[in-house]
């Protein structure tokens, strides 16, 4: 009896110098802790191992391969940019020398009408300018046939208003000589 | 314990209190299947693992939310501390490395809750990862390279004669490491814990004295100061933790130096 209360007591002490000490050092504990941390990285294991690592994975993996894609995307779209703009500036070019061309070709076509107008003016010139020669001409011959008329009348009248007998044709034939010298 | 209280004028200082370990329900002795409160903050780390690792990534969405980029963000943190160190064959063992890094790291974030349980302070908990980490390790050297893994300790680049005596030092140092592993993580934790205990025992101290006007605000910011400062060791342990495990997977991997 009394040894066994003396057992209980040195336990209790123990205890107790084990509550008053650090609860880190109570080694009755150990294997409790030791269960249940062993239960609690099995369990955590399993939920990473099953559940949580391999759907990350693919979450992560499956954003590569999305952002490689898109890369490779914008790429194509960026080359696609650039050819079109290569096409567009060669349509401009092409553009450009065709209405040069057409410039080139409405010039020509005005100065050929433009030539073709004034050689017309100038015949038409030329012409206007040959009548009125001709006519120049003949007011010229009148005028020498009146002349000559006048010179007639004149002499034959003076040969007669000095007393002489007129020879018409005499006197035409000395006034047409003298006009004529 | 309760003498040594009332010497100090009313205080009650029982800054080892917290990281007692009693049953859940009831009373009694704790055999090794009792719950206890080191069960209950070990099964709210796992909560805490499926809340952000499962329940966090239900989405598996190409364009993250926030919970499912902090899961992502922790996986790629690991796994590229386990690439990064051991080297692309070691990756096979990224799931034990993060299970381990993920136990500490909520362990310590979840002791940081006041009135809670921080069950990595207990040098059982951390030992047990130590020396799994430690046993788990030099199997892997032996099985994957045979003998050859104790040419880890035999420096080839050293002077003949020095050899055996770097050998003796190597191997000393070898089984050095899963004590320092372990006592490093329970020995920072619990330090922090007892500290911020300590300053919180003298906060009442304007209740009782007028020295207390300058004793309380000096200990309410001293308890501010060193909360902040547990968070960062929350984390860095874990870290310093895990790469260590790395570390010594690679020896293991690459025993050859």
């Amino acid at each position: 009896m009394a040894t066994e209360n003396t057992a209980a007591e040195v336990a209790g002490a123990a205890h107790e110098a084990g509550k008053a000490g650090m609860p880190q050092l109570d080694f009755s504990t150990f294997p409790n802790q030791i269960f249940w941390l062993v239960v609690t990285l099995v369990v955590i294991y399993f939920i990473l191992s099953r559940i949580a690592l391999p759907r990350i994975g693919a979450v992560l993996a499956e954003r590569k391969g999305t952002m490689t894609n898109d890369l490779a995307a914008a790429e194509e779209l960026k080359q696609k940019a650039v050819a079109a703009e290569q096409a567009y500036n060669d349509a401009l070019a092409r553009a450009r020398v065709e209405a040069a061309k057409i410039v080139a070709e409405a010039r020509a076509e005005i100065q050929k009408d433009l030539d073709k107008a004034t050689a017309k003016a100038d015949a038409e010139i030329a012409a206007k300018a040959a009548e009125s020669e001709k006519r120049i001409a003949e007011i010229r011959a009148g005028a020498v046939e009146a002349v000559t008329a006048v010179a007639k009348d004149t002499a034959k009248e003076l040969v007669s208003a000095l007393g002489g007998k007129a020879d018409a044709a005499s006197v035409n034939a000395a006034v047409a000589a003298r006009l004529k010298g | 314990m309760a003498g040594e209280a009332h010497s100090e004028g009313g205080l009650a200082f029982h800054p080892l209190q917290q990281f007692e370990i009693h049953p859940l329900f009831g009373e009694g002795p704790i055999q090794w299947y009792t719950p206890t409160n080191v069960t209950l903050w070990m099964a709210l780390a796992i909560l805490c693992v499926i809340a952000l690792f499962v329940i966090g990534t239900r989405g598996r969405a190409v364009i993250p939310t926030r919970v499912q980029s902090v899961a992502e963000l922790a996986y790629g943190f690991v796994y590229k501390m386990v690439e990064d160190v051991t080297g692309h064959d070691g990756v096979k063992y990224f799931p034990y490395i993060f299970t381990v890094f993920l136990f500490i790291l909520f362990s310590n974030f979840l002791g940081l809750i006041p009135g809670s349980f921080t069950t990595t302070s207990h040098i059982a908990v951390t030992a047990i990862l130590g020396f799994g980490v430690f046993i788990a390790v030099t199997l892997l050297g032996f099985i994957l390279h045979g003998a050859h893994f104790l040419g880890l300790f035999w420096m080839k680049d050293a002077p003949l004669a020095l050899r055996p005596i770097i050998a003796v030092i190597e191997l000393i140092s070898y089984f050095v490491r899963p004590v320092s592993h372990s006592i490093r993580l329970a020995g920072n934790i619990m330090a922090g814990h007892a500290v911020m205990k300590v300053f919180a025992a003298f906060a009442p101290m304007i209740l009782i004295s007028t020295i207390g006007v300058v004793v309380t605000p000096v200990s309410v910011l001293a308890i501010t100061a060193i909360y902040g400062l547990e968070v960062l060791v929350a984390f860095i342990q874990a870290y310093v933790f895990t790469i260590l495990t790395c570390v010594y997977l690679k020896d293991a991997l690459h025993p050859g130096h």
